[in-house]
């Protein structure tokens, strides 16, 4: 038997800012996700993550020192800010009613009235570190008042602080299995229940989940890669002058943080204005029924099972058009974003040279012609 | 390396090359990552750490990190007795945030865990350490260099890739005599001169970043990471030099200590043996990507003309590119020189994601794995201090909450400790004794004719499972004169499918080579407290003996013999038969092997799975090795 569970409480004594654990600052400036040199196909995902939250996740996979934890450390910098109610532990958004939290929550409540504080912050890019505790990763009890005041009182984790935003892990393969099963479950529901101490906790945690791992080390359970929504593959360039502007531009930064960053603003800029502008356009872009059925056909020719993989097709060619400043989805659109939301649906076969890209190219050639 | 001893001058380059990169760590230890020192505990070992010491402020941090230290020690944690006698949350900094600005010294590194290193890497890269744990959130600066003592001996033995290719050095101590050499560590004044002029110096020259992009590239050094480590190395290195430009000599040292022990192929092979690798999916010109590509960054286009000289010096002399490539061949490892292509291990060794990502976890028997949350079922261990840590904090919360703390309570009641199910800790354990598949697969004109094909498909299955299962597999194949190990014990799923789909058919079948060779192979693998099982794919028709001898009652006699080898190591073996239908042959080698014989033709899919699964790491006939 489970407890109903007991809505996070917030006593009016005490300022409701202190709840939340005070989610540590940025403290190093991050390399600028718009220099980053090539790894198209991973930009692309991770902006169209960005685009529609609901994609369900990003996982890329690729070589050593090909960029993988900088373009998502990048990212954090490029997210347009967050409306949210002030005081509210899950930043919770003002305006829309999904995935708020708990109905007493006395900062939503007041905000629903109208009344509340509305703040803008940050969309949370939370780097979920290797070695972290379980109970830090879903809340616990905080420690802190058990000791001194002998209260229970929920403080939030990892999940609450990503509401709304991004968790990242890198190296998803060296973490535990059963984090990772509990972290794709609450990504997948939007919701995380903790129970501790006889208190029962229930609050929204909708994130996009961006794993990245390397294939060498160890790879990850075929049950789990197929939740992640999009699965790139990055290589370390192979082109000359690409190999020396990465090593020009990192070397840059690294001199000099300050002007680096200040260089690139206006790219940077730029990327965001786009994510903005797509996520405006989004609800606007249509689909004809044409580019369906070449999803969908897509999908059945290369032997992806399930609606998963022609759901993400249909959301991530959206999101593509969206950030083309384009209404209508194409053709084209599908066939861009194909490989990377079907590359890690597909029956494994160790046999097939080209592995899974490869078979996906072949059968876009096949049906949309060259 | 062929037994006998490097000559004393080869020696004595190498303790140079040592002393050097002792200096240039102690001026840079966090730019440049630090070193793997490889060789046993010994005289060398030691001068070369007390030499390194030595160019070090007196209040650089020092510190030592224990094999597989666990991460409360390592990252930082909660501080229990301190907690709990302040009443409050009092963290406690872990090793790795002690070393800011200095070194961590890292015992037996060859033997660290995959996981342990990730965390390392994960500091080296963030020059911090975060810590989300037992109810604390902490950020402490922690940027320091690595000093990696690799005790290993075989080839594989090394420490985690992930670790060593943010390592910009690598110094190989074994043969090296340092009594017969002239030591030249830096004393701490020249390192803090040295420090200062690196401060002071500018961006490296446009020339520098091309020579040894270049000569990375030539090398088959694919990681970015190994350039920039480069680079770094010729900026300290001039900096060593009192130069505040990098010159050519910054150059050529940077890519003999950084470059060359990366290297992949020797760089006049390149054309031949390593075709450039064709570009990745151009990318695709929608309007959107064309548009990123044309706005180019503004400064990198006002910037390359007026630093596009190449250097002043050399206009017209060698160009600077290939004085580094010729630094890195001249410092290439022999077997490299000579045109080998170097195999992977050079570069990453063969996956060996132990920890939490692979091992078979157990709750009885292994090493020792920390403990997690969970319920207790019969024949778990309960880590008592864990658990009884897990409790502490919450006393008196519970014993509010049953009403215990007013003053008519009993004192034994009071101070009982409560303890509940979820401060549990349940212990885990890591067994070594892990399994691995070598799957021996016929690659001769018979089996190609007959069923090549299928016992790919049937590997393809085994394959699939052994990756789910996260068991390791190998792969040997064999026809004309021998038998040849194509893919040794990995868990990359990558790297089997590449080396099966490259498999092709033809000439004789040395069966009795194929034996032997899977037998080495296998008992190499127990040595190493893995468990091997054998998967013959073929359709038995030995005609060759071994040394490539014809004859077919020479092979298959030469076979069974093998055959019975293998049943008295006790391997675990299955014959999979490939020829068209069932005949006696097969039977027989299976016999002999004490195996399991399964004729192809009849055996489905799923069967197959279940047939090889059945082989428990330990069945075998002859001598059984640990516990079903």
């Amino acid at each position: 038997m489970r407890p109903e569970p007991t809505p996070l409480r917030v006593s009016a004594a005490e300022p409701a800012k202190e709840m939340s654990s005070p989610a540590p600052k940025r403290s190093r400036q991050a390399f600028p996700f718009s220099a980053l040199v090539g790894q198209d196909e991973m930009k692309r995902a991770l902006l169209i993550a960005a685009v529609d939250p609901s994609i369900g996740g990003v996982m890329v996979f690729g070589d050593r020192g090909s960029g993988k934890s900088t373009a998502v450390r990048g990212l954090a910098a490029l997210l347009p800010r967050l409306a949210a109610v002030k005081g509210c532990a899950f930043h919770c958004d003002p305006v829309s009613d999904a995935g708020r939290c708990a109905a007493d929550c006395a900062a939503c409540a007041e905000a629903l009235a109208g009344q509340g504080v509305i703040e803008l912050i940050d969309t949370p890019v939370v780097d979920l570190p290797l070695g972290a505790t379980e109970d830090r990763v879903v809340g616990a009890l905080d420690l802190e008042h058990a000791l001194t005041r002998g209260e229970k009182r929920f403080e939030p984790g990892l999940l609450a602080r990503a509401h709304r935003g991004f968790l990242y892990i890198d190296e998803v393969n060296l973490l535990e299995d059963h984090l990772v099963d509990l972290l794709l479950d609450v990504a997948a529901s939007g919701e995380n229940l903790v129970e501790r101490e006889g208190l029962s906790v229930r609050h929204p945690a909708r994130f996009v989940l961006i794993g990245s791992g390397n294939p060498e080390e160890g790879e990850l359970r075929p049950q789990l890669l197929d939740r992640f929504g999009l699965s790139v593959d990055v290589h370390t360039p192979s082109i000359l002058a690409d190999r020396i502007e990465v090593v020009r531009r990192r070397d840059a930064f690294d001199r000099d943080r300050s002007a680096f960053t200040a260089a690139w603003m206006a790219d940077e800029a730029a990327i965001r204005e786009q994510i903005v502008a797509a996520r405006e356009r989004l609800p606007q872009v249509e689909t004809p029924d044409e580019v369906l059925e070449a999803g969908s056909r897509l999908c059945m020719t290369v032997g992806a099972d399930g609606l998963r993989g022609e759901l993400t097709i249909l959301r991530a060619s959206r999101a593509v058009a969206a950030l083309k400043g384009s209404t209508v989805v194409s053709i084209d659109d599908v066939r861009e974003i194909a490989p990377m939301a079907l590359r890690h649906r597909l029956r494994r076969n160790p046999l097939d040279e080209g592995g899974s890209a490869a078979r996906i190219e072949r059968a876009i050639a096949e049906l949309f012609g060259a | 390396m062929t037994g006998s001893a490097p000559p004393a001058d080869a020696s004595s380059d190498v303790w140079d090359d040592a002393c050097l990169i002792a200096a240039l760590v102690a001026i840079d230890p966090a730019g440049l990552g630090g070193v793997s020192l490889r060789g046993g505990a010994g005289p060398a070992r030691d001068r070369w750490l007390a030499g390194f010491r030595q160019g070090l402020s007196a209040d650089t941090p020092v510190r030592r990190a224990p094999l597989n230290i666990p991460d409360d020690r390592l990252l930082g944690g909660l501080d229990l007795a301190a907690s709990l006698s302040m009443g409050r949350a009092v963290a406690q900094r872990g090793l790795l945030v002690d070393c800011d600005g200095g070194v961590a010294i890292l015992a037996m590194a060859e033997r660290i865990e995959t996981g342990i290193a990730g965390r390392i890497a994960a500091v080296l890269d963030q020059a911090e350490v975060t810590i989300e744990r037992e109810g604390l959130t902490q950020r402490w600066p922690a940027s320091f260099g690595v000093v990696a003592l690799d005790e290993g001996i075989e080839p594989d033995e090394r420490p985690p890739a992930a670790l060593l290719e943010r390592l910009a050095f690598r110094i190989d101590l074994n043969g090296v005599r340092p009594e017969t050499s002239f030591d030249d560590f830096p004393d701490a004044e020249d390192v803090a001169q040295a420090k200062d002029t690196l401060a002071a110096q500018r961006q490296a020259p446009d020339w520098v970043v091309e020579a040894l992009c270049t000569a990375a590239s030539k090398c088959g050094v694919s990681s970015p990471r190994g350039t920039l480590l480069a680079l770094r190395a010729a900026a300290v290195h001039a900096a060593l030099n009192g130069r505040l430009e990098i010159a050519v000599d910054d150059l050529a040292a940077a890519a003999r200590l950084v470059l060359a022990p990366r290297a992949t192929r020797s760089p006049d092979q390149e054309a031949s043996s390593q075709p450039q690798p064709e570009p990745q999916s151009a990318p695709e010109a929608g309007p959107e990507t064309d548009a990123q590509q044309s706005a180019e960054p503004p400064q990198a286009q006002a910037e390359a003309p007026e630093t596009k000289d190449p250097g002043p010096d050399l206009s017209n002399t060698t160009p600077p590119s290939d004085i580094a490539v010729a630094a890195v061949q001249a410092a290439l490892p022999q077997d490299l020189k000579a045109g080998g292509l170097l195999a992977v291990p050079a570069r990453s060794a063969p996956s060996r994601a132990r920890g939490e990502g692979g091992g078979v976890i157990s709750a009885r028997r292994g090493r020792p794995l920390g403990s997690r949350p969970g319920v207790l079922r019969p024949g778990d261990r309960l880590d008592l201090p864990q658990t009884l840590r897990t409790a502490a904090p919450w006393q008196r919360l519970r014993r509010q909450a049953l009403g215990l703390l007013d003053a008519l309570t009993p004192a034994n009641d009071a101070t009982r400790i409560r303890v509940r199910p979820e401060d549990f800790r349940i212990r885990r354990f890591i067994q070594p004794s892990q399994s691995t598949t070598v799957f021996v697969v016929d690659a001769s004109g018979s089996a190609a004719l007959n069923r090549l094909g299928e016992a790919k498909g049937a590997v393809e299955l085994l394959l699939a499972k052994a990756y789910v299962s996260r068991t390791r597999v190998a792969l040997i194949a064999f026809a004309g004169a021998n038998a040849e190990v194509l893919l040794a014990p990995t868990r990359s799923l990558t790297r089997a499918k590449r080396q099966l789909s490259d498999l092709a058919g033809g000439g004789g079948t040395p069966l009795a080579s194929a034996i032997d060779a899977a037998l080495a192979l296998a008992l190499s693998e127990r040595s190493k407290d893995r468990a091997p099982r054998l998967v013959f794919l073929t359709d038995g028709r030995a005609n060759l003996g071994r040394g490539g001898v014809p004859g077919r009652p020479l092979a298959e006699a030469q076979a069974l013999e093998a055959a019975a080898q293998v049943r008295n190591a006790g391997v675990a073996s299955v014959f999979m038969d490939t020829s068209p239908r069932p005949q006696p042959n097969g039977d027989r080698f299976a016999l002999a092997m004490g195996g399991l014989y399964a004729p192809l033709p009849y055996v489905d899919a799923s069967a197959v799975f279940s047939l090889v699964d059945s082989l428990g790491p330990a069945r075998g006939v002859g001598g059984v090795r640990g516990a079903a």
